[in-house]
């Protein structure tokens, strides 16, 4: 394993020593940079295209010039050494413009691939395991639909439409009743396709998904949840005792006393100790969450394998997983609990349409990361409809294919519970195919990085790119490039170590 | 349908699924099966002594085999049996077959007919090159602003609103200079169809030739296939395609088009290759090259007929992607550029005008997202119906 990761590193490399090369020359070659002189008046012409050809090198040849690129990058590659991509046009250093704007674009990209991923395999399966629903009927035709809509359309329509009536819409939050009996009936329609089962237990899932739906919206409504949205201890609790039930019913089976046991204990814990820390939770910074986070998980494991008995192995795994999801619940609260300051700092237009983050906001932790992810919803919601689509499409023909096989049918025939069929042998095969479409998608996300970049007005990498392109200067362009290109091979590795991860005969050769 | 009945088509199919019950056919997809197999069936469930097709094992097992294979290698069914049901079996070539399931997929064919729809408006409507079209108004044409350019389109018909439906002189609107946007949307139509279409014609024979030479020959045109692979695996294709486009747009849309096709080519090519790889092993070119066949004979008679399918389903979705490539990059500014227009441009020009003057931005992304939607049927049609199992398949 080792040694094919190292030689796909060598390979990589060498890859992309021909691929800047290419591109290097390609952008050298697509125009001339000083032509926005050529209309110039000013009596310091001369002056200015002296100025431009010193700055951009082009009094050497082609191949000379990419070689000091080339020296400059290298440098960076040896610690404490002072990184140099060159200059603009315009004097800045390439190496300053890419540190500000790589944090948004490769924020962007990563939560647009994350959320694509996990709800595309989700809901992938849900269709492979109703194939022929209602509900498998509407996700084709959606991933079609999303499949043929241009990026940069979705994002124009999100823009001027979502973002701006929904802002309207938060003023004064209240759902009328067309709206919350459609929202109703949708919201039955798909859990009664989800779920399945006979005729009887559809018409009642249906029934009370319907009236649960309704229920609630109309409670958020009447409460003006929506202007001042928060879990709350109740709400808290009760989702972190869900995920509790949930992870044990995916990965044992809430049959298993011991191991529900553990992850309810857990998520208890972990609410408690949310109240504890509260004086530590106002204000923290990011590593102060990732140190409690990784203290929970530890804390969970620990609890799991205390109370699991004889599958504390098991046990250990399904709480460590709450403790990550009760943490997630926490975090959300709190955040929520961020709106309405965060509303009134922003004069109550709370999805964002233009940058990338307010300018100079000033705030708590909990509102500079309200800021980011308002500001990063709509470009991440355009990026991820299309990637969504073909991750669900994917997932759902493999996941068909896998459960035709004939060890899914063995182990429906020696009595394994569904749940044990589908997550243990069918869903971990499917896997493995998944994982190749995450290299080839990871590359489709960032060329979408540089379309919704542009809606959306962020002054990210994919504006440096474009605006580099538009007016020859390969410089901003190759910066973009490299950063991507490894990017892709970092992604790449992952993938073939989950490909490791996933199936046992890489492992072996 | 039940599993026994199909010869020659799949073996692999057809093994997997020999001791299911009978399978229902996707609604959507349309259900593609054949006369042939619903007599087949009739005759087993009314208690004929059917007996399940021995597989075929010869080397044309492959779905996509149009032209060469000896089709039908044994009947299905006792022809005595069926005589006496007064039953008649026509033999269909596998092309044959393809077009019946094409034909009968109902998506493809509204797809179909919606594409055709739009091409020939696209191309009659405001007249192409040398030739005149019937709309009577063109795209340079500039003139007065009426109503702040506002759709003239009625299509309430008149029990809603009284006044029926009617075109007016400027169903999709005017721009800023007054000048007609149906003109100007089904100009930019027609640069995205000629785009897509020479992106799919160059990217297909590319990659086609490419693959098959490398999955043929292997050696060092296989070697570099492999390399060029690489590079585009670490590359997104926006950003080769951004730097590419930057360079040959100003030359025109065919310039523009072709330097697209180039780039487009490596994934076909990989597929052909993997085709290839295995097809060459088979029984059948072995027999060729015994015989005296060249290289050159055994890919373009034996081999190629049989990756006809990939081909033909891989260059349909070249050409949705291709349409959405094209138009994201005009969007940015980096694909075709002012005074010619694309439909890409128009989204781009008028996205500001999204609230005041929706027109000017829905009716060009409509345009693309009816091309890409039905391109993208299409294709799922004809991968229907060359690869008839992939429907097939139960949980």
């Amino acid at each position: 394993m080792v040694v094919f990761v190292v030689r796909r590193l060598i390979i990589s490399f060498f890859v992309l020593l021909v691929a800047t090369f290419l591109v290097y020359v390609l952008v050298v070659l697509s125009g001339d940079p000083l032509g926005y002189l050529a209309t110039d008046q000013s009596p310091n012409k001369a002056q200015k295209i002296a100025l431009v050809i010193e700055r951009l090198h082009l009094y050497e040849p082609i191949p000379q010039r990419y070689l000091g690129w080339l020296g400059g990058v290298a440098s960076c590659a040896i610690p404490g050494g002072k990184c140099d991509l060159g200059l603009t046009k315009d004097g800045q250093q390439v190496s300053d413009l890419l540190t500000a704007a790589m944090g948004s674009t490769l924020r962007l990209v990563v939560a647009a691939t994350v959320l694509a991923i996990v709800i595309g395999v989700t809901v992938g399966i849900i269709s492979a395991l109703r194939q022929y629903s209602g509900f498998d009927y509407t996700i084709t035709f959606a991933a079609f639909l999303f499949f043929s809509l241009p990026l940069f359309w979705v994002a124009v329509l999100l823009k001027q439409y979502v973002a701006i009536e929904f802002n309207n819409w938060l003023a004064d939050p209240k759902i009328g009743l067309p709206t919350l009996l459609v929202l109703s009936v949708l919201s039955a329609l798909t859990w009664r396709a989800v779920l399945g089962g006979d005729r009887r237990r559809k018409w009642i899932v249906t029934g009370v998904a319907f009236v649960v739906t309704a229920v609630i919206l109309y409670s958020l409504s009447v409460s003006s949840w929506f202007a001042r949205p928060a879990l709350g201890p109740v709400l808290l609790t009760l989702f972190s005792l869900g995920s509790a039930f949930a992870v044990t019913q995916l990965t044992a089976g809430v049959a298993r006393r011991n191991i529900l046991y553990a992850t309810l204990g857990t998520a208890i814990v972990g609410v408690v100790s949310s109240f504890v820390l509260k004086p530590v939770l106002d204000d923290p910074s990011w590593g102060t969450i990732f140190l409690l986070l990784l203290v929970g998980v530890l804390i969970g494991a620990g609890i799991g394998y205390a109370a699991g008995g004889l599958d504390r192995g098991q046990a250990a795994r399904a709480s460590a997983v709450t403790a990550g999801l009760t943490g997630f619940w926490i975090f959300v609260d709190h955040t929520l609990n961020a709106v309405p300051a965060y509303s009134d700092a922003v004069g109550g237009r709370i999805i964002a349409t233009i940058g990338s983050n307010t300018p100079d906001f000033q705030g708590t932790f909990w509102m500079r990361f309200l800021d980011l992810c308002t500001h990063l919803l709509l470009p991440t919601l355009a990026i991820m409809l299309i990637s969504f689509a073909t991750y669900s499409r994917y997932t759902r023909a493999t996941m068909l294919e896998t459960l035709n096989q004939d060890y899914v049918r063995t182990a429906r025939a020696k009595g394994l519970t569904e749940r044990t069929v589908v997550m243990r042998h069918a869903f971990r095969n499917a896997l493995i195919p998944v994982t190749t479409l995450m290299t080839y998608d990871f590359g489709y996300v960032i060329g979408g990085a540089v379309i919704t970049e542009t809606v959306f007005g962020w002054q990210g990498m994919g504006r440096l790119f474009v605006n580099g392109l538009l007016s020859f200067e390969p410089n901003p362009v190759m910066a973009f490039f490299i950063v991507v290109a490894v990017s892709i091979v970092v992604f790449n590795l992952i993938a073939d170590i989950l490909y490791a991860y996933l199936d046992p005969r890489i492992r072996v050769s | 349908m039940t599993a026994p009945e199909r010869p020659a088509s799949e073996p692999a199919a057809d093994q997997r699924v020999t001791n299911e019950q009978p399978l229902e056919a996707p609604s959507m997809a349309g259900p593609s099966h054949d006369d042939q197999v619903t007599v087949a069936t009739d005759a087993a469930t009314s208690g004929a002594t059917s007996r399940p097709a021995p597989v075929s094992e010869d080397g044309h097992g492959s779905i996509a085999d149009t032209t060469t294979s000896p089709m039908r290698p044994e009947a299905p069914l006792p022809p005595d049996d069926l005589q006496a049901q007064g039953l008649t079996i026509t033999a269909r070539t596998s092309g044959q077959l393809v077009r019946r399931r094409f034909f009968r997929h109902r998506a493809a064919m509204i797809s179909l007919a919606i594409l055709i729809g739009v091409t020939v408006v696209a191309f009659t409507s405001i007249g192409f090159g040398p030739f005149p079209g019937w709309w009577g108004q063109d795209y340079e044409h500039t003139g007065p602003v009426i109503n702040r350019g506002a759709m003239t389109l009625d299509i309430l018909p008149s029990f809603i609103d009284g006044d029926g439906f009617s075109w007016g002189p400027h169903p999709f609107g005017q721009d800023d200079t007054g000048i007609d946007y149906f003109a100007l949307t089904m100009r930019g139509t027609q640069e995205s169809l000629i785009i897509a279409f020479v992106v799919g014609i160059v990217s297909t024979v590319l990659g086609t030739v490419i693959g098959a030479l490398a999955g043929f020959f292997r050696g060092w045109v296989e070697g570099v296939l492999m390399r060029i692979t690489d590079l585009f695996l670490t590359v997104p294709l926006l950003v080769t395609a951004a730097v590419v486009a930057n360079k040959f747009a100003s030359q025109g849309i065919l310039f523009l088009a072709m330097a697209l096709g180039v780039l487009i080519w490596v994934q076909l090519a990989r597929l052909v290759r993997g085709e290839f790889l295995s097809l060459r092993e088979k029984e059948y070119v072995e027999a060729a090259r015994a015989l005296g066949a060249g290289g050159m004979r055994i890919i373009w008679r034996h081999l190629l007929p049989n990756v006809v399918g990939t081909v033909i389903v891989n260059a349909t979705l070249t050409i949705s992607a291709a349409i959405l490539l094209e138009t994201a990059l005009s969007f940015v500014g980096l694909g075709v550029r002012p005074p010619d227009t694309s439909l890409g441009l128009l989204v781009s020009q008028y996205q500001s005008a999204s609230q005041t003057r929706p027109w000017l931005f829905w009716w060009p992304g409509l345009c693309i997202v009816a091309i890409a939607l039905t391109v993208n049927f299409i294709g799922d049609g004809l991968r229907d119906a060359f690869d008839p199992k992939q429907t097939r398949v139960r949980a």
